[in-house]
């Protein structure tokens, strides 16, 4: 049985749905608020997701379309450090604006990969500690 | 919990122990002689710094006659890669970035 684990995110945002689903499908917005890509609303299609949080790391996320529902509802896979993940997005319109959702199930393919996962999450790692050592005096 | 995760973030904060740490999880047991190798400090410094990564639970030492071998503990990392909390303050940290672009984008 595969590990599966689960995160979820929600959040009530104060604008409409369609502002949103620009910012979640239009490359150069989504530039602005989680990665580098070359995202294309087309079902079926691969893109990457990138970043570089320090010179000497490269984070690449490879993805690919699964479902899309404009002002909706979003799905792509999202594989990196080892693991294949899927994120989903659903915007629901609210008194207050919209409640966006953010639930990424992930799957750790191979068991036995204690020691090849602390080597792939090294970059992961190393964004973690930047963050940490900026906090410590 | 919080305090092992402190302890471990200490002692990887330095760029010498981190090397030694990074060389151990990728190229399995060494010994000190061949980590001093190339590492540029002293035998002595490469051996304080293996003590401390040991004490940091994150390598084991396994002495062989005249010679220390080292290997990488990489289960040592597991309070740092926790992919849940790891994912969960990304996102968090996305949406805030969202939130502030939406802010600034036109209707």
């Amino acid at each position: 049985m595969p590990e599966v684990r689960t995160v979820v995110i929600e959040r009530t945002l104060a604008h409409p749905p369609e502002k949103i689903w620009r910012a979640l499908t239009q490359p150069h917005l989504i530039g602005e608020w989680l990665m580098q890509t070359d995202f294309q609303p087309v079902k079926g299609q691969t893109f990457t997701l990138r970043r570089q949080p320090r010179p000497d790391v490269n984070v690449v996320v490879d993805c690919r379309v699964l479902e899309l529902e404009p002002n909706r509802s979003l799905s792509y896979t999202w594989d990196a450090f080892g693991l294949q993940s899927i994120v989903t997005f659903t915007l629901e319109p609210s008194a207050a604006g919209t409640v966006l959702r953010m639930e990424q199930s992930g799957f750790r393919p191979d068991q036995d990969a204690a020691y090849k996962g602390a080597r792939a999450s090294w970059p992961q790692f190393i964004a973690a500690l930047d963050k940490l050592v900026a906090t410590l005096d | 919990m919080a305090t092992s995760t402190d302890m471990l973030f200490k002692t990887l904060a330095d760029p010498t122990r981190r090397a030694l740490y990074e060389r151990l999880c990728r190229e399995g047991e060494t010994t000190v002689g061949a980590l001093t190798d190339g590492s540029g400090v002293s035998q002595p410094v490469v051996s304080r710094h293996l003590a401390m990564l040991k004490q940091a639970g994150l390598v084991q030492d396994r002495p062989a006659g005249r010679q220390t071998h080292y290997r990488a503990l990489p289960g040592a990392l597991t309070p740092l890669t926790d992919w849940t909390s790891e994912m969960a303050s990304f996102w968090d940290a996305r949406f805030n970035d969202l939130e502030n672009l939406l802010g600034r984008m036109d209707q």
